[in-house]
């Protein structure tokens, strides 16, 4: 614990968990989109869903969609921009099986049709938990640089991506790993210290037996 | 002369300050700068960063039309310094104009303005009022008032590590309360207190709040909230105000630390940020909620 975990975040109000982290979880899913979202499906659950009129929730995931840190003093206008911006936006309550009480399921559709269903928490102080990504279980709190990689579970495939981040001398942090069944769909996510440079995400994406590989920015 | 502490207990913190003769805010800032493995000019001035987020609260905090996203609250900010400005005040200067700025502060963090959580979003106004109103109006340097933030800090640290800062966990007490104490010990150092007037000051705010519920209104960060701030701050005062005449607390700070963490584990949940209880509860609470988010209220 450091100082500024005591004063800090700087952030829009009037929630830490209910603004902050929002517009974080909606700052990944625009990262993971890659590109301006025109379509935007929100479903909200639990406690998000009973009181974002107040909090300004759907404020803030909209915002952080439209690629606004969590201080951005814009988010208040949030919608009005997202309609100036040509993002229509559609949000509804629902219900999460499971789900923390602060959860949103963020669909993006951008203008070529490609799409990105994001499922983040926010846990409080701001601080988030995206727990699926396309369908799939993933684990990381978009503090650290993260690396999402769509694979075929086979033997050594986790190895070759990890030697990749080795060889350029990367600190990995965390790494989960979740797949459909044996032989399947599966994803890693790494979270690593720090950056790393322009191309070390494309030599993963060309290993065998990776279907995408995505690198996420600190959010 | 290099004397070790840790944020176990605010007696390591204060008792390393007397041994090395420097004030509690610059051991903070030498500790932070070598556990950070960053340079103390660059975490000076990212504090004074945060110090500018606050200052920048105050202006449209105190404007007459400034209305929550809710349209519950607003405008109290306003009311109280036209009185403190047209020298209407009861309670006059200092005492004034740090009212006016918490309710600037937690008015705008209402209306999605731009704050510093300090410690948390709820509790955003206790602590920047103190210090801007001692800048302001009892002259303190900006630099000594960048560098009280850092003997809050640790007055905060000390609290999370022993206890909470979460109103879902311990209440307002853990919140508006620690912010409070927090305060305190900012002010009892910007006005000349030694190490252990900040460890009474802190104890006094402290103890005054002990058993104050988080009762939020319709769910909502603004009643109490935005009131509690201004009395938060008051009572900062207070505290700071006895222990530099020299008032010590009869129970030292850390256990009076601990003592709140045990009531915030009597507290039922209810009264930790479920809105269920206190004034949450009320009849007018019940019809606000209805007219914020509509429906009937589950609790009636």
């Amino acid at each position: 614990m450091n100082v500024f975990d005591i004063l800090g975040p700087v952030m829009i109000g009037p929630s830490s968990s209910h603004t902050a982290g929002a517009a974080r979880i909606g700052g990944v899913a625009r990262a993971l989109l890659g590109a301006p979202a025109v379509r935007a499906e929100i479903l909200l659950h639990g406690s998000f869903a009973k009181t974002y009129r107040g909090h300004g929730t759907d404020k803030a995931l909209i915002a952080g969609i439209m690629g606004m840190a969590p201080d951005d003093a814009r988010i208040r206008r949030a919608p009005e921009l997202a309609r100036e911006n040509g993002l229509r936006v559609s949000i509804a309550a629902g219900e999460i099986a499971g789900a923390h009480p602060n959860t949103a399921r963020v669909t993006l559709t951008d203008a070529k049709g490609r799409s990105v269903t994001v499922v983040g928490s926010s846990v409080g102080g701001g601080s988030i938990l995206v727990t699926e990504v396309n369908g799939m279980d993933v684990s990381f709190t978009g503090q650290h640089t993260t690396l999402i990689v769509l694979h075929r579970d086979t033997p050594g495939t986790i190895a070759e991506v990890t030697e990749v981040l080795a060889a350029e001398g990367v600190n990995i942090c965390n790494f989960r790993l979740s797949r459909r069944c044996r032989g399947g769909e599966a994803v890693m996510t790494i979270e690593i210290d720090g950056a790393f440079g322009g191309d070390v995400n494309e030599r993963i994406a060309c290993l065998p037996n990776i279907y995408s590989s995505t690198m996420l920015p600190p959010v | 002369m290099n004397v070790d502490f840790n944020y176990g207990t605010l007696a390591s913190v204060l008792s390393a300050a007397e041994k090395s003769g420097l004030p509690v805010s610059a051991l903070v800032l030498r500790q932070q700068a070598e556990q950070l493995e960053t340079g103390e000019d660059e975490i000076y001035r990212r504090m004074a960063g945060n110090y500018r987020v606050m200052r920048e609260c105050i202006g449209p905090g105190c404007e007459k039309d400034l209305r929550s996203t809710s349209g519950l609250t607003g405008g109290d900010a306003y009311r109280v310094k036209l009185a403190a400005d047209a020298g209407k005040s009861l309670v006059g200067r200092p005492l004034s104009g740090a009212l006016y700025r918490a309710l600037a502060v937690s008015g705008l963090n209402a209306a999605m303005g731009r704050i510093v959580a300090a410690p948390t979003a709820g509790s955003c106004g206790i602590l920047p009022a103190a210090v801007l109103t001692m800048q302001a109006e009892k002259k303190a340097a900006e630099r000594a008032c960048v560098m009280s933030l850092f003997t809050a800090s640790a007055v905060g640290m000390v609290i999370a590590g022993a206890a909470t800062l979460a109103g879902a966990e311990g209440g307002c007490q853990a919140e508006c309360g620690s912010a409070s104490a927090m305060a305190a010990a900012s002010v009892t150092e910007l006005a000349g207190g030694t190490p252990r007037m900040i460890g009474s000051a802190v104890a006094i705010a402290l103890q005054n709040v002990l058993g104050l519920v988080c009762d939020p209104v319709a769910g909502l960060v603004e009643i109490p909230c935005i009131l509690r701030n201004a009395s938060g701050v008051a009572n900062a005062f207070v505290a700071a105000e006895l222990a530099l005449d020299g008032v010590e607390s009869a129970i030292p700070p850390d256990e009076v630390i601990r003592a709140m963490k045990k009531v915030g584990e009597s507290m039922p949940p209810a009264l930790r940020e479920t809105a269920e209880g206190g004034l949450a509860s009320t009849p007018t609470a019940k019809r606000l909620r209805r007219q914020v988010f509509g429906g009937p209220d589950e609790t009636d």
